[in-house]
């Protein structure tokens, strides 16, 4: 019987999408049946319009080109810079897009679950979010993480 | 190096890519035919024998040429 993989994505960043996605798609590539719960912040990851940023405020092991103190972080345009930069670096760098990953899972059949309770919390529209995925609740996750050999809160 | 029925060519593409373009070939491939993968990520010096130990198909043969890997992989049954 193949192998499960179950993991919760509760992050909406530009380096929070890789892991679940990342994970996901290869073990769909190594034979597993994986699913991945998105709640909160990570309702972003279903998003049609992925538009998903990084920001060094409040993250000081982010690397940047010259040291930026922390009241300098504030200024506007700072965070689309350091997305900006992100998603330079990952592309020189011949990392997947979260968008090319994303795609992957879906087509290597790793369901991809919206949480119920985050959607209407956020009063997110079904039209706001790409085709093929699925809902649930806590239970829907449990069931599946029960028999699952590799569960992982990201 | 070993014979092989079909290549492809990861070079310049990092983690985990190698792996999702080996799958994703190996998918439309034959049992017993063979695929020559060529990385440049240095990961794929693990993770490649990782993919084929857990998906049962045999890595034939790897080796390291100016930089570049080159794995021989069958299809398995």
């Amino acid at each position: 019987m193949a192998k499960k993989l179950a993991i919760i994505a509760s992050k909406g960043t530009l380096d929070g999408a890789y892991p679940p996605f990342l994970l996901a798609s290869t073990a769909a590539a190594l034979g597993f049946e994986a699913k991945i719960f998105f709640t909160f912040y990570g309702l972003q990851l279903l998003k049609k319009d992925l538009s998903l940023k990084v920001s060094p405020l409040g993250n000081p092991a982010m690397p940047m080109p010259v040291p930026v103190p922390s009241i300098v972080q504030i200024i506007p345009g700072l965070e689309a810079f350091a997305t900006w930069m992100m998603q330079r670096k990952l592309k020189k760098k011949g990392v997947a897009s979260v968008a090319e990953l994303r795609e992957i899972c879906l087509e290597s059949d790793v369901e991809l679950i919206a949480c119920q309770m985050t959607v209407d919390l956020f009063d997110f529209k079904n039209s706001e979010f790409i085709d093929g995925i699925s809902h649930g609740g806590a239970a829907t996750f449990l069931e599946f993480a029960s028999e699952a050999d590799i569960t992982l809160y990201i | 190096m070993s014979d092989f029925d079909t290549e492809i060519d990861t070079s310049g593409l990092n983690c985990p890519l190698p792996v999702l373009k080996a799958r994703k070939m190996l998918n439309e491939m034959n049992t017993a035919q063979r695929l020559r993968l060529i990385c440049t990520d240095s990961g794929a010096l693990k993770d490649i024998p990782a993919f084929c130990k857990m998906t049962g198909n045999p890595l034939l043969s790897s080796e390291e040429i100016d930089g570049k890997l080159y794995f021989i992989i069958e299809k398995g049954a």
